[in-house]
This record gives C-alpha cells, structure tokens and sequence, in this order.
C-alpha cells in the first residue's frame, strides 16, 4: 500500500516541528514534502536576534540541516512559494511550476511583519525585522561608520533590533507610541527600568511618539518625521510593530478565516484534509506570536495525524527578553487588578524589580526584571493553580528560600538552623556570627547588625532571616519598628531618609526614586506620590518634570475645587493691595461667567466661588488681561503676604509695611512648600496684619524688623516665635527667604512650619539664618529655584497647556440619544 | 457591584485611549452626569459615574494609584473594577461602574 503524502507549507519553525512530532509518533506513515518560500534551511526564527547583535552565526541557529531532510525521506522545495491550493483535486501548486498532490495538507505559512502605511515606507532603507535577509540588511547599514537607526515599536521585537544594531556600532533610538516600554508584558516600573538599561546598552528611547512620515533623500530613507515636529535621521529604519498572519493562500482556497486561519482543538482547519499550526493559525480566538504555544500546538497536531484526535487547549504565555545582560520575565496578569494583590520587592544595589500579582491565593502573573531566575518557577506555580497562602511571606525571595523554609513555621526554621549556616550570601555571614554579635555587643536593631556583620546590607533579600534572628535572640526585647514613622504604607521609610537620599543619590523621576528607595508597591498611592513629586521639585529646581498626576486636584486644577465639583479662583492682590481697574475686570469676569458667589477672604484677597471647570481656562484669559495672575491659593506653597498701610498712610506706621508685603510676595509667589505659607506684615506692633499668627510674620519697630516664625490660626492656635531682629529692609528679605528655604529642604510633607519648628528646634532654626554665609547660601538657593517658580500658571493654561485637564473627553454623550 | 447600564444598547466612541494620561481621568458628560473614564499606571482604563458615594465628589479629579481612585473631597480610596469604597469605608456604598470597551485603541462608552 502506498504511503499517504503529507505535504507541508512552510519550512519555518512550525513547519518542521509538526513534522518532527508526527515522526515521532509513527515515522513510516506519510511520504512528506515540505514548500518553503525562504531558500534556506529551517532556522530558529527566534534567535534572529543574537544574530542581529553578532552573538551567533546562522549556522548556530539552523535548526534541521539538510542531512535531516535527507534521513526522514523528506523532500524540500525550498525558495518555492505555493500559490494555489485545489481542494477538489487535492493538489498545491507554486509559482515556479511544481504540482504536488496530498492527502493530508498542513498549513505553517506563519505571520508577515506589518508594515505601517507611512508616507516614505516604501524608501531603500526601510525593512522590518522578520528574516534573515532584514537581519543581512541591518548588517549592511551598520557597516557605515557613524550611521544611525531607527527602530518604530518598542515591544519585545523592537528592543532586541534596537539592541542588536547598537552591537553592530550604529547609534539606535526606538520609537514607541505607549508610555511604557513593551507594555504588553511589564508594568511600568519594569518599563521604566527597563529604558535605563537600554539607555545604559546605547539604545535611546522616545515614548509617547507618533510616527508621521519617513523623511527620504534620492530614494532612500534620511529620517523618521514625528508628529510633535521632530525629525530623527537614520540610515535605516525598522517597523517592529507587530505581525499578522499569513491567511491569504488560505482565504483565496476558501478555508474559514479569522484573524488566522481557524483550526479546532486537534488542529483542523474547515477542510478536515487540511491542518494549520503555528502563527497563521487561530485558536479560540486566539492568534500566538509566541513559540512555546506553537511547540504545543505541534504536539496535538502530531497526534491527530498519527494516533487520532489530538487535542490543544491554548496557552498561557510568558515572555523573556532576549538581550545580554537584561533580565526580563513576564507572565499572566502582570499589572494586577481588582481582587488582586500585589507583591513587590525591590533591590535598588542591584537593578532588581519584582512584582508578583495574587488572586484569590494563587499567583496570577509576574513581572521580574534584573533577576529573572525564579521566572519559571512563579510560571509553574501559575499554570498549575497551585495555593500559595501557605509560601505568601517568603514567595518573593524564589524557590529556593521558599522551598528550604516549605512546611516550618518560619521561627522555628530559623531556630532550627545550625550555628554554622549561611544567611547571608552576599557577605557571607552565617547565623553564629549574628546572634553572637547580637548577644555580645548588645545589637537590638537591624540597621546595627547590618553595621556590625554587614549581615543584609547588601541585596537585602535575607532581611526576613535576619530579623527573625533578631527576634528568636533577643524575644520580646525586639521591636521591628525602631525607626522614624514610614512616609506611607508603600514604605518602611521616614521623611528624612527619603529626601536625603534624593539628593545624594541623584534620583530625579518618581519612578527613579521608588526604585532607588525601594518601594514596596508598583506605583504609590495618594499619600507618597504628592510628597516624592514635591521632594523632587525641590531638591532638582529647573530640571525635575513636575508630574501632574501625583498633584492634587488644587494644584493640578490650580483653583480650589468645591464641595459640588465646581471651583474657586483667587487672583493674587499683591501685599493685599489693588485698583479700579482690576476691580472691574473681577466684576465683568463675575457678570460674564454668572460666577455665584463672591467673597473677600481672610488673606487681603477676592475670592470667586462656583466657577465650572470648564471655564476655568477663559476665566483665566480675563483675568490675566487685567495683569492678574494665579494667587495660589489652592497651593501647599507661598498663599498671601498680608500687609497694613503701615507708614505710608498709619499715623503709627513705623516702616513702609505695604511696600515690604508687596516686595515678599512678588519675589516669593509661585513657590512650593511642603505646606502652605502664608505670610503678614505688620508696620507696628499694634499688629493690624496679625503677622504673630502666621507661617512667617514680620512687626516693624522704630528700630528695624522683627521677624517671627511657627504661627498657626486653624485648627490649631499658636501665636509666633521671634526668630531675629534685623535692621534693614534688604536683610528682613534675606532671612525670610532664607527661613523659608531651610523649611522647604527639611519640613516633612504636609508639614506646617510650626510643626516643622516643634520638630528641628527654633535654636537650629536660628543657628543657619544668623550665621551670615549660611543665611546666604539659603538665600541663593531659594532665588535659583525661583527663577523657575514665577510662572503664572494660569497663563500657561490660557495658551492651551494641559487642555485636558480643562475640557471633556468628549461631548457625545451630553445629550439623550434620541 | 451595582452596574450602571445592565443591557446596553448602544456603544459610543468618545475618544482614543491616549487622550487620557497615565494615572489620570477625564470626564464625559451625560444628561445624567458625568462619567469618569480612568487611565491607571499599567495602561488599563475604567469607567464610573464621576460621583463619590460618600459626599457625591467628582471622581475624575482624585489621585489614581494602582488600581484606585482618592476622591478629591475627603480622600476615600474607592476601587476602579466594582465602584466600592476600600479599606476602613469598605462597604458605605458604591459608584455605579459604565460599561466600557477598548477596540483598537478607540474607548466606547456603552449606555441604555
């Protein structure tokens, strides 16, 4: 009895895998051709990548040589593109002419690479990054010195072209449209640890940014025109956006057509003659790009064609990156979710992020980035379903910590540990070591012990052990917590820490400093967001981007939102004083936005209550063509200076108050705090401006200035200290600034200077703004980051800054639908 | 977790999912008020009506961490997939959640 023919087309990783699996099982079965378009072997598509960047040969990726095809009796047309399929006659046909009859058909055409419909796509120079030969294209564009690349789309492929040309000696920048990097498998932690790495590799990257034409010269690519305008030249250009499957062969013979060509659980297509596996076929919906679900898809096709209805029930995916030295896992629900509880370690020495996402006590996803060894491990543990209540404490340390504590009560493995065991592998210090020091030098904390044995001081993962020592050694005498009150729940540390390390290590973006200090959650929460995002403000003036979304409503809106939604605008009345003609325009503003309430408030200024959202920006536009701007009183920031007429008008006045109030506020206005400031200026010491219950206050005497701090009149009273005398008009505003920048480097978020003062002391107050150079350094910080603080923010609002912060989404659905 | 819209009738697409910033919200009027629609860190969207259950505060203008909101008015941490208040007002309530699709890379908002 003749053999049936099995003919396959596509000669690619699925192809040959299918066949291997049906060999497998019963080589004697089918007499096999194989089509391929390719004129090549088969290869190992996924390994394109170290090919890229100079790390294997082709000859290390080849998969099935020709000795292969030659043993198993296969015969192979490569270089041959099939063009018809006759169901009726069973036979494919190429265009070079062959006609090859089968009983059993497989499809494995697999996936094309899109190609985005940019104008220029069509220029030399422009490849994609899907076979050897764009491989052998990029290596010849690299050969130019100096030559530079373009890479559109940042996920897994495009980083490892990016890579891989960097290698080569070109200069390479990716083009992402998202905000994070490869956002379909990591969070934006890992994303953005990740653009460092690859920054650090040579690789820049640009999120956020549209492509709009690839910019040619004598027809050949010179550069990709993004949508903001700018245009970044490149010899040669890669699109790694995405593929999408080969169905057109498929479609033209009248098979049922998906997104891929739709095959059942054993692999059928409509045709039951006719099989598909691999990236051009779907799957309950499902198309993979991926090649762990191919080699299943493989397996079940294998046993239909051999042993009976096989049977692929699609797969759960996990991802790895494949660049040297950059560590990436990713799996399942990496961002988390509602019902979903995140586990996040840190290792900030180390470059490490780990995220491990539970459901209902089962681990759902991870994302692990600078140390992805425990990546198949969290990935079992997710596919098998497994409980994991029992390991919940340790399960971020690995496997290996978690499976050597399995069963114990963790005290109680910890005890049982022989004196000689390391704890420490970093530093190699073992359990003896630790408990005598703690026992003979008397330790009680774990930074001391870290001090003393150097015990977790370095990637930190024994931590837990060593804490336990700590605890079994010294019982009831232990206190985990010994230092100063956390920021937030998202961290074991205090204010102080925090911005000191800001600055001395240099962190500069919030996703910087979580990771620098270790944060234990993805992204923060509403407590620390606002506080790092003001730290940073003020520890990196004229540099740090302000992110708009760890502000609160007041200082994002830049009006004080109400208890209906609506919002109140304060424009700022220097030293309390204004004028006709700015009187007027507040009432043209108040009749012309049907404003409903206006009020005079306690700081010398005019409030307008109950203006929509929407408004805000016009009310604005107004209200600065009268030369008003932004009085901040939405901002924990410099509020009002208030003043009395002082010796200007008051038979008492002894100084120009008005005038004093006035200079503060215009040299001070716009500044941020960790709370609002609000300050007062009194031209005698009747005290008409209640300075002794302000933030910072000045009485003026016969004899110069006396200047308070730490007044408090809201929930809490507290009239003011003296902080100083001065005799002069020109050192009062030295020292107040000089005062206020001290409270803007030390006070604590949402800190009130009185409380700030009740904290540090007012001698060390007094001690830095006595001393003359002090005081003048304080001062000159204050001025530099002023230069960058006097911006009415409004104005920027009314030319259209953060428009969506101002206007709906969209207004189709205002209206019923009728 | 109350659904606003049991049956929707009708999608309407208000807007491509980039026109919402990481970690923020915008609104999109209704006659029956306003919805908010949520864009949090890992790129997810949500959308409830923009009402607080505790004060009725405008939620589009809190502070978006994970997968929450902050309302604006009083702080209560209410959760973006059901609508319910988290943590010590746990159960006080809940915002009604509005039907929402992503189709490639286009949100439609579904009502009755």
């Amino acid at each position: 009895m003749p053999k049936e023919k099995l003919v396959v087309i596509g000669n690619g990783m699925a192809g040959c895998r299918a066949v291997q699996e049906v060999l497998k099982r019963d080589p004697d079965r089918y007499e096999i051709t194989i089509f391929g378009a390719e004129p090549r072997v088969n290869y190992d598509r996924i390994m394109l990548s170290p090919v890229l960047a100079g790390e294997k040969a082709f000859e290390d990726i080849v998969l099935n040589d020709e000795a292969w095809y030659r043993d198993n009796g296969i015969a192979l047309h490569a270089g041959h593109a099939v063009t018809q399929i006759d169901r009726d006659t069973k036979v494919v046909r190429t265009a070079s002419g062959l006609a090859e009859p089968y009983d059993r058909l497989l499809l494995a055409m697999g996936s094309d690479p899109v190609r985005l419909p940019l104008p220029g796509a069509e220029l030399k120079g422009v490849v994609t990054f899907r076979d050897l030969d764009d491989v052998e294209a990029m290596v010849a564009a690299a050969a130019k010195p100096g030559a530079k690349a373009v890479v559109i789309g940042g996920g897994l492929l495009g980083i490892e072209a990016a890579y891989g040309l960097v290698r080569r000696g070109m200069a390479a920048t990716v083009i992402h449209l998202m905000d994070v990097l490869m956002e379909r498998q990591l969070d934006a932690s890992a994303g953005f640890l990740l653009v460092e790495a690859m920054a650090q590799r040579g690789v820049d990257t640009v999120l956020g940014a549209q492509s709009e034409e690839i910019v040619g010269q004598d027809g050949k690519v010179a550069g990709l025109k993004l949508k903001d305008g700018r245009v970044l030249p490149c010899d040669i250009l890669v699109m790694a956006v995405g593929i999408r499957p080969n169905v057109a062969l498929a479609r033209d013979s009248g098979l049922e057509i998906g997104r891929g060509v739709i095959v059942d659980d054993a692999m059928r297509t409509s045709d039951p003659a006719i099989l598909a596996v691999g990236e051009c076929a779907e799957h309950r919906g499902q198309c993979y790009g991926l090649v762990a679900p191919i080699w299943e898809m493989c397996k079940a096709l294998g046993q239909t064609l051999t042993q009976g209805e096989g049977a692929y029930e699609g797969s759960v995916l996990s991802t790895r990156l494949k660049v040297s030295g950059v560590d990436v896992f990713s799996a399942g629900k990496f961002g988390g979710g509602a019902e979903c509880e995140d586990i996040v370690f840190r290792d900030a020495g180390r470059g490490v992020y780990k995220r491990v996402v539970l459901e209902n006590g089962k681990v759902a996803g991870a994302v692990l980035f600078g140390d992805a060894a425990d990546g198949p491990w969290y990935f079992d543990l997710m596919k098998s379903g497994a409980q994991v209540a029992d390991i919940r404490e340790t399960l971020i340390f690995g496997q290996s910590v978690t499976e050597g504590l399995r069963g114990l009560d963790p005290s109680a493995a910890v005890a049982a540990m022989a004196d000689e065991a390391e704890v420490c592998g970093c530093n190699g210090v073992c359990k003896g070591e630790i408990t005598g020091a703690i026992t003979g030098q008397g330790l009680s904390t774990l930074d001391s012990v870290r001090a003393v044995t150097k015990a977790s001081a370095s990637c930190g993962s024994c931590t837990p052990l060593v804490e336990k020592l700590l605890k079994l050694t010294l019982g009831d005498g232990f206190q985990a917590q010994t230092g100063p009150k956390p920021v937030c729940g998202c961290t074991p540390k205090g204010h102080d820490e925090v911005r000191r390390r800001i600055v001395a290590e240099g962190l500069k973006s919030i996703p910087a400093a979580m990771q620098g200090l270790e944060w234990t959650t993805p992204d923060g929460c509403a407590s620390c967001r606002p506080a790092l995002n003001y730290y940073l403000l003020c520890a990196w003036p004229g540099e740090y981007r302000d992110d708009k979304q760890s502000r609160f409503i007041n200082e994002r809106a830049h009006a004080n939102i109400q208890k209906d939604g609506t919002y109140s605008v304060v424009p700022r009345m220097w030293g309390g004083m204004t004028s006709a003609a700015e009187l007027r325009a507040i009432a043209d503003v108040v009749e012309k936005f049907d404003v409903p309430a206006v009020k005079v408030t306690g700081g010398q200024r005019i409030d307008l209550l109950g203006v929509r959202k929407d408004d805000l920006p016009a009310v604005w536009a107004d209200l600065n063509a009268a030369g008003m701007v932004s009085g901040h009183a939405y901002a924990k920031g410099l509020r009002t200076v208030k003043t009395c007429v002082g010796s200007d008008w008051c038979r008492f006045g002894t100084q120009d108050s008005t005038g004093l109030g006035v200079r503060l506020e215009k040299f001070m206005w716009g500044s941020w705090a960790p709370a609002k400031v609000k300050l007062a200026v009194s031209g005698c010491p009747r005290n008409c401006a209640e300075a002794t219950c302000k933030d910072i206050g000045v009485i003026c005497v016969d004899s110069g200035y006396e200047i308070h701090v730490g007044g408090a009149a809201g929930l809490h009273i507290q009239g003011t200290e003296v902080l100083t005398k001065v005799v002069t008009e020109d050192e009062a505003v030295w020292t107040i600034c000089a005062v206020t920048q001290l409270y803007r480097e030390n006070g604590w978020y949402l800190e009130r200077i009185y409380k700030w003062m009740a904290r540090v002391g007012l001698e060390s107050i007094k001690a830095q703004v006595e001393d003359p150079e002090a005081r003048k350094a304080l001062y000159d910080r204050f001025a530099y980051s002023q230069r960058f603080s006097r911006i009415d923010p409004w104005a920027e609002r009314v030319a259209g800054r953060h428009a969506e912060e101002f206007n709906p989404l969209s207004r189709r659905m205002e209206f019923a639908p009728s | 977790m109350n659904v606003l819209v049991k049956d929707p009738i009708a999608w309407t697409d208000v807007g491509a999912v980039t026109d919402i910033p990481l970690r923020g919200a915008r609104r999109v009027p209704t006659p029956d008020g306003d919805i908010a629609i949520f864009r949090t860190g890992d790129g997810k969207v949500f959308a409830l009506k923009d009402a607080c259950p505790h004060k009725g505060g405008p939620l589009s203008q809190g502070i978006i961490h994970g997968h929450a909101v902050a309302c604006p008015l009083h702080n209560w941490s209410i959760d973006l997939a059901s609508g319910e208040p988290m943590g010590a007002d746990r159960g006080k309530g809940c915002t009604p959640v509005v039907p929402l699709e992503v189709r490639d890379g286009r949100l439609l908002l579904g009502r009755s």
